[in-house]
């Protein structure tokens, strides 16, 4: 099971491999609930995390995960180091990997730059978010948090809602739920829905009342402020008016649907204050929770390939 | 005196290929005949006028470390393109009669094939003031282009009406830049799963609608560098239709590779404009086939692995060709889209009459710049076999067909294969 050697999206994984990930990570949500929270599975290895593009939830979750399980961890702040001085990418991870880490974690603000510098490094990379591409750890806790609440992770109504057009936790999302087959609507205005999303196997509606309608999951994107000066929406108050989520627009959805936000939030812009605070509804802190675990799971399975590996006569391919 | 004999001739003017050969004398071609005589003997293999290339960048001046004047002469003779016609995007730009009279003098020293330079349209090639387009085309240069759309139509109309006053030939790239600007890809369901910031095809469209009508407007000499796309092919057909006489390029790249070979961000594939859909890629080819699209260019751009080698967004454009245009061009004789003479026609005859040069043909008192080659012979292309300094190919580990096998300048061989 899981023969990865990297974690570089959602596309590349079966059923089996998601599967894989959320029981393990399963385990790891009880053993995170304990008052000793040790486990070894990464003993001995040592994990980087690298981020060029300023994270603060991210880096702290996988920080935190590597170390419950044992790994010696460094965190790069790229963003303000040698990459500024001209160092290409591909130089930086060369001298990265001739200090033999284990695990790179990699977050990009440009598409595939994970995948270039997983070619070029011996250890096991995982994406922690590259451009507008895929953050498959975030599809994962997402994943995650829906199978636990909901008892299942297929035959659901998935609604996602927002700035999809530039969101890669829509994007990994969209294929993790379609693998795992779900219901799948996109909500945003026009502008904001990627070009040829309706060929991704996906309903897309412009009316977030409707497209709520029957929703076991409503997922939140963040609107990035950004995007206001691009002139993909007309203003702020306009677009919580149409697509931002209050109790009302919620009413359209199952009486059990669950909300959820990859975070940060912005209260008020896309989604009500109050309701992110709902206990009953809002299931935004669990995912948090849940993504120390993920994380800790997606580690722990590419660290036993890499021991695999590292075996004489052991080989794993992909 | 030279008798090239026992060949296949390809006759893009006459629409025939046929049994025969040439006499050349004082680098020209003084007779074709049908049947056998005695010469230099062919093998009966393809014999064709040299390839006229409109829109290879050499990097010189500034980028030598890419390519010079040297490799990529070497390039053309060995991909049988016996006429570059250089791009004016050099460091500094191709926008002074001086910096052109260097690039000349360089060509002749350095360059086995002959060497047209073109020149910038607009200082530093920045859509702000047009260049000495007087005393550029004293200088020598055949035609003119910034490479990418002068953005401000007040000052492309200037240009283009002091061009045409000249009858200067203008080459422009009809995209619209504010959809294009801080794109890579076409914006599509390809470009959305790889997360590429993307233009739609209807950019081209846009810009090459704007620039006919100032065409029009202007009666200036006009060709679209490259198009690419369906929507910019309906437009250029609905301008000739109402008689508007301007002719369309495509680069070989477009017209045999599409979107989904980028496969994962691999960025040999990365060009302007970018690749397409397949069915964009489809209408040019039948685009070409009937005539729509006149020229067909590799568009060489040499870039150097560290341009390259960055992730997708942030790589540089292009990919070389001048050798990989033949043999990637075969593919559709081999797929059955178009005839040799047809080819050759977009590879050679419609370039030299663009230019207004007697090459091209296969006719008495035209140039004896020819192509030999052999348009079945099998292979898989090893981009460091090329000749270029930049090994940026898209066709790298590719099975192609088609080798060329000896080319010729003003009758003077600038290149042969060795024997296998």
């Amino acid at each position: 099971m899981f023969a990865h050697r990297h974690l570089l999206g959602i596309e590349g994984l079966s059923r089996a491999d998601i599967e894989a990930v959320l029981d393990l990570a399963d385990g790891y949500v009880a053993l995170n609930r304990q008052s000793d929270k040790r486990a070894d599975a990464l003993k001995g290895l040592t994990q980087i995390n690298m981020f060029f593009e300023a994270s603060t939830r991210t880096q702290a979750s996988f920080e935190l995960a590597g170390k419950r399980l044992g790994a010696a961890v460094m965190n790069m702040s790229v963003a303000q180091s040698s990459v500024k001085k001209g160092e290409t990418l591909i130089d930086t991870a060369m001298t990265l990997n001739a200090m033999h880490p284990d695990l790179l974690v990699v977050r990009h603000p440009s598409s595939g730059a994970v995948h270039l510098l997983a070619s070029k490094v011996n250890c096991a990379v995982l994406n922690a978010g590259d451009g507008r591409h895929e953050h498959p750890t975030q599809a994962l806790l997402d994943a995650l948090t829906i199978r636990r609440r909901k008892g299942r992770l297929s035959r659901l109504t998935v609604a996602i809602c927002g700035d999809i057009a530039h969101s890669r936790v829509a994007r990994s999302n969209i294929i993790l739920l379609g693998r795992m087959e779900n219901r799948i609507r996109l909500i945003a205005p026009p502008t904001l829905i990627p070009p040829g999303a309706e060929r991704m196997g996906v309903e897309i509606c412009e009316d977030m009342a409707k497209g709520l309608e029957g929703a076991d999951v409503v997922m939140m994107l963040r609107l990035q402020r950004e995007r206001m000066d691009g002139g993909f929406i007309p203003s702020m108050r306009e677009y919580y008016h149409r697509f931002g989520l209050d109790a009302e627009k919620l009413a359209n959805a199952r009486p059990d649907a669950i909300v959820m936000h990859p975070g940060p939030m912005n209260r008020g812009v896309e989604i009500d204050g109050l309701l992110a605070d709902d206990i009953n509804v809002s299931v935004i802190q669990e995912q948090v929770e849940m993504g120390v675990a993920v994380r800790m799971a997606a580690m722990d399975l590419l660290a036993q390939n890499l021991r695999a590996r590292n075996e004489p006569g052991g080989a794993i391919t992909c | 005196m030279l008798t090239l004999g026992n060949a296949r001739l390809v006759d893009p003017e006459g629409d025939r290929v046929f049994q025969g050969g040439l006499v050349i004398e004082d680098g020209r071609i003084v007779e074709v005949f049908e049947g056998a005589r005695p010469g230099l003997d062919c093998g009966g293999r393809c014999l064709a006028p040299g390839i006229i290339d409109i829109g290879v960048k050499v990097g010189e001046p500034g980028e030598r470390h890419k390519e010079s004047f040297r490799t990529a002469g070497a390039a053309a003779a060995a991909g049988g393109v016996t006429t570059i016609v250089t791009r004016p995007d050099t460091l500094p730009s191709v926008d002074t009669p001086e910096t052109l009279e260097f690039l000349q003098r360089r060509a002749v020293e350095a360059s086995p094939v002959n060497v047209l330079p073109m020149a910038a349209l607009t200082k530093g090639r920045d859509g702000r003031e047009m260049t000495e387009i007087g005393f550029l085309m004293d200088a020598g240069a055949v035609a003119f282009m910034d490479g990418r759309a002068v953005a401000d139509a007040r000052v492309f109309a200037r240009c283009l009406t002091y061009a045409a006053g000249l009858g200067a030939l203008v080459l422009g790239h009809p995209q619209e830049h504010a959809l294009t600007d801080g794109t890579c890809a076409t914006a599509g369901q390809f470009a959305s799963q790889l997360g590429l910031p993307a233009a739609p095809a209807i950019a081209e469209r846009i810009g090459l609608e704007r620039d006919l009508a100032l065409v029009e407007a202007t009666g200036v000499r006009y060709h679209a560098d490259q198009l690419s796309t369906a929507a910019a092919l309906a437009a250029l057909a609905r301008a000739r239709a109402t008689g508007l006489a301007v002719t369309a390029g495509a680069s070989i790249h477009h017209l045999t590779l599409n979107e989904l070979d980028i496969g994962d961000y691999r960025t040999f594939f990365k060009l302007r404009p970018p690749l397409r859909a397949e069915d964009d890629r489809a209408a040019l080819v039948e685009a070409l086939a009937d005539g729509r699209i006149d020229v067909i260019g590799s568009f060489h751009t040499p870039q150097d692995e560290e341009e390259k080698r960055l992730p997708f967004e942030e790589a540089a454009p292009g990919a070389v060709g001048l050798e990989t245009l033949l043999p990637a061009a075969m593919q559709l004789y081999h797929g059955g889209h178009l005839s040799l003479p047809a080819l050759w026609r977009a590879l050679s005859l419609n370039p030299a009459r663009l230019l207004g040069l007697a090459a091209g043909r296969l006719a008495p008192g035209a140039p004896a710049d020819l192509v030999l080659f052999d348009p079945d012979t099998p292979f898989v292309l090893d981009r460091a076999t090329l000749r270029s300094k930049s090994k940026n190919t898209p066709y790298d580990l590719r099975r192609m067909q088609g080798r060329v096998l000896r080319a010729w300048v003003a009758g003077r061989t600038v290149f042969a294969a060795e024997a296998p």
